[in-house]
């Protein structure tokens, strides 16, 4: 079975700027796929690409293993989920479901029927004879969600659509669109700039940054084991020391920085006087006097004042600034709480320090 | 009705109106039916009351005042000034039965000299308005969907700027281009696609073509405030869903435009139907617009009622096909203002 959606060397300018630049990227039948990064990364060009809105200035998009080129959004087996959910509001919430079906020239009681089942599936059969205005937000969603299922497409592309909900509906409605996904069995392709949204639905994510397809993997992969510095500190929270590599040994590196020598594993190769980035989760680093887990196995550290002390319950957040002024965040276990002005010790096992090559920019 | 008697009326029913309404509104916001700021807390005494008086002005002495004594004014007969208010001064119909039977003297039982024009010029009017919609749609879809800021800069300036020219001379423009001998008849015999020139004045095309362009802006920029204010991601909506362009046109954005087509089209429909001076310039010899017909009572023949209650007749006849119209295509008059 053909691959549902790839992208061969694909690259979108407009004028000058290069919106897209060199995605490479096979999507899987079934997968449920998301696009994140900042907004202005260039991922919701890539979805219009894939939809067809716009065509690439270079390579090729394929979609069930056939070439797109000159071939519009009318006609490929796509349906776009919109920001705005772009329902007609004009029209009823049982017509904007038929409205694919409609231009289609499904006859009407088959049209009727299907659209029926739609309803039922998104639990809106009490709706159908409403206006579009007449529905909450959510309920908004699901018949932009079922106008879209309508046309039975291979892939469903959605921008975004959960952004204009509140925090509670958001988080129901992820897990309503996970479980539609699964009932329906089709690609999802998802475009968020939220990663939790990202790492709670997605089977696989394309983290991009600057028209450019950083890493692609599970969520565990692009949280745990990024592979460039973008990735490492746009998906999640995370401390970032400069320095330059002075030895390497067994999959890790020391790294001499101003805060002392410190080091970290070194997954993607760096050789000695390179200049590189460590970066340390908060939940890694340990103050010294919290007893909890791993003070244990700190080896390294550096010390800091504690600046702000946020007791959450279960978790402490303490921020701390360094002998550079730098800031560094811990998060810590209930065990200890610190006070504020008060000197400490931060330490974290090399292991869960993680060393990438420092971008000329940086 | 004495002259004390009919000024009471003039001036004391607007008043009455005025204080009959003023009382509602007390009382309504005594009973706590209606809340919020009153109309003169929002606006202070000083600017409430000048809005107030200025509008009631212009809506009395501008609108109501002169149309009531035209419609009056057809009620009654053509008299010397003499004998006006005199025993002779009565109201009749006789006007009205002038349009549609003609001179007591003539022979054919129907005036159908004027319920031709008149006939001629709703119909003509109707066609026009349907002709305009056509040509402008396309226009202002592009203006407001399509076209990039300064694209849209100079087609608002090419569409506006021949408008500075005056009516009476586009219509001489048009006589002009369109004569026997204009630079149309000129171009198509230099060219050897007609051996003959053709009279397109005497055809009327000309002022069809008058007519038309002269209304063309009423068209477009109605239309292209509706369509403007269509959110583009409904038109890629349709076009992911797999509808052609000619359906997104008929049931997504023409929809939406409805309010904005309606507006439109009632402008232009109104405007042609009271058009003066295109078919006073344009018109063929042989064809009869029914506003000439009503300016010819009022100015040649001198029978000011006449004119009057012609006038009254394309209004009333105007306003009347354009409820009806509106109600088939379920728009409330407010919404076309929007």
């Amino acid at each position: 079975m053909a691959a549902a959606v790839e992208l061969d060397g694909v690259n979108v300018t407009f004028g000058d700027f290069v919106a897209v630049r060199d995605a490479n990227l096979t999507i899987e039948a079934g997968e449920f796929f998301s696009f994140l990064g900042p907004s202005g990364c260039g991922k919701t060009t890539l979805l219009r690409t894939i939809s067809g809105f716009i065509e690439p200035t270079r390579g090729q998009v394929r979609i069930g293993g056939a070439d797109m080129k000159g071939i519009g959004p009318n006609k490929r087996p796509t349906a776009l989920i919109f920001q705005n959910l772009a329902l007609f509001p004009m029209m009823t919430v049982a017509e904007n479901i038929g409205y694919g079906l409609r231009v289609r020239g499904v006859p009407r009681h088959e049209r009727d029927e299907k659209v029926k089942n739609l309803l039922i599936q998104v639990a809106l059969s009490e709706h159908g004879h409403k206006k579009v205005s007449e529905l909450s937000g959510g309920q908004k969603q699901r018949v932009a969600i079922a106008r879209a299922l309508a046309v039975e497409p291979k892939v469903l592309l959605l921008d975004e659509p959960l952004s204009a909900l509140d925090l509670k509906l958001r988080q129901h409605m992820r897990a309503e669109l996970r479980a539609i996904q699964k009932r329906v069995g089709i690609t999802f392709i998802y475009i968020t700039h939220d990663q939790g949204e990202a790492l709670t639905m997605s089977d696989r994510i394309a983290v991009m940054n600057a028209g450019v397809i950083e890493q692609v993997g599970d969520g565990r992969a692009v949280y745990a084991e990024p592979r460039t510095p973008f990735v490492a500190a746009f998906v999640g929270q995370n401390n970032q020391i400069r320095g330059r590599i002075t030895a390497v040994e067994n999959g890790l590196a020391t790294l001499d920085t101003p805060l002392g020598l410190l080091s970290g594993r070194n997954p993607v190769g760096l050789k000695t006087g390179e200049e590189a980035l460590l970066f340390i989760r908060p939940e890694a680093l340990a103050l010294d006097g919290n007893g909890a887990g791993n003070g244990a196995g700190a080896q390294v550290g550096f010390e800091g004042e504690a600046l702000d002390v946020a007791y959450e319950g279960s978790v402490t957040h303490v921020t701390l600034r360094v002998r550079t002024g730098q800031k560094i965040t811990a998060t810590i276990g209930g065990g200890m709480l610190p006070s504020s002005g008060e000197t400490l010790r931060i330490g974290f096992r090399p292991q869960d320090g993680l060393l990438l090559a420092r971008p000329a920019s940086h | 009705m004495g002259a004390t008697g009919g000024l009471t009326l003039v001036f004391g029913l607007p008043l009455a109106a005025a204080l009959f309404f003023f009382a509602l509104s007390a009382y309504e916001r005594r009973m706590g039916l209606t809340t919020g700021l009153g109309f003169f807390q929002r606006n202070g005494l000083a600017v409430g009351l000048y809005l107030v008086l200025a509008v009631g002005f212009w809506v009395f002495f501008v609108i109501v005042l002169p149309q009531f004594s035209m419609v009056d004014m057809s009620f009654r007969p053509k008299l010397s000034p003499a004998q006006m208010g005199g025993p002779k001064d009565v109201f009749t119909l006789e006007n009205y039965r002038y349009f549609l039977f003609g001179s007591t003297t003539s022979t054919s039982s129907w005036n159908w000299i004027h319920l031709k024009a008149f006939a001629l010029t709703i119909g003509v009017s109707i066609a026009i308005t349907l002709f305009n919609l056509a040509l402008c749609y396309p226009i202002a879809f592009h203006m407001a969907q399509s076209a990039g800021a300064a694209r849209l800069r100079i087609l608002l300036l090419l569409l506006i700027i021949p408008y500075w020219v005056n009516e009476i001379l586009r219509a001489f423009a048009f006589r002009v281009l369109l004569s026997s001998g204009g630079i149309v008849n000129k171009l198509l015999l230099g060219s050897g696609l007609i051996a003959e020139p053709i009279d397109f004045l005497g055809a009327d095309i000309g002022l069809y073509m008058g007519l038309s362009y002269a209304y063309l802006l009423m068209m477009v920029f109605p239309l292209y405030s509706a369509i403007e204010s269509l959110d583009k991601n409904q038109i890629e909506a349709a076009r992911d869903l797999g509808a052609p362009w000619w359906h997104i046109h008929l049931f997504v954005v023409m929809p939406h435009a409805k309010p904005g087509i309606a507006s439109g089209c009632t402008l232009v429909f109104m405007l042609c139907a009271g058009a003066l001076a295109a078919p006073l310039v344009l018109a063929g010899p042989r064809t009869l617009w029914f506003t000439p017909i009503v300016y010819d009572r009022f100015y040649q023949a001198f029978n000011w009622p006449q004119g009057a209650a012609y006038a009254f007749i394309l209004l009333i006849t105007c306003v009347v096909f354009v409820l009806v119209v509106l109600k088939m295509f379920r728009l409330s008059l407010g919404e076309i203002t929007r």
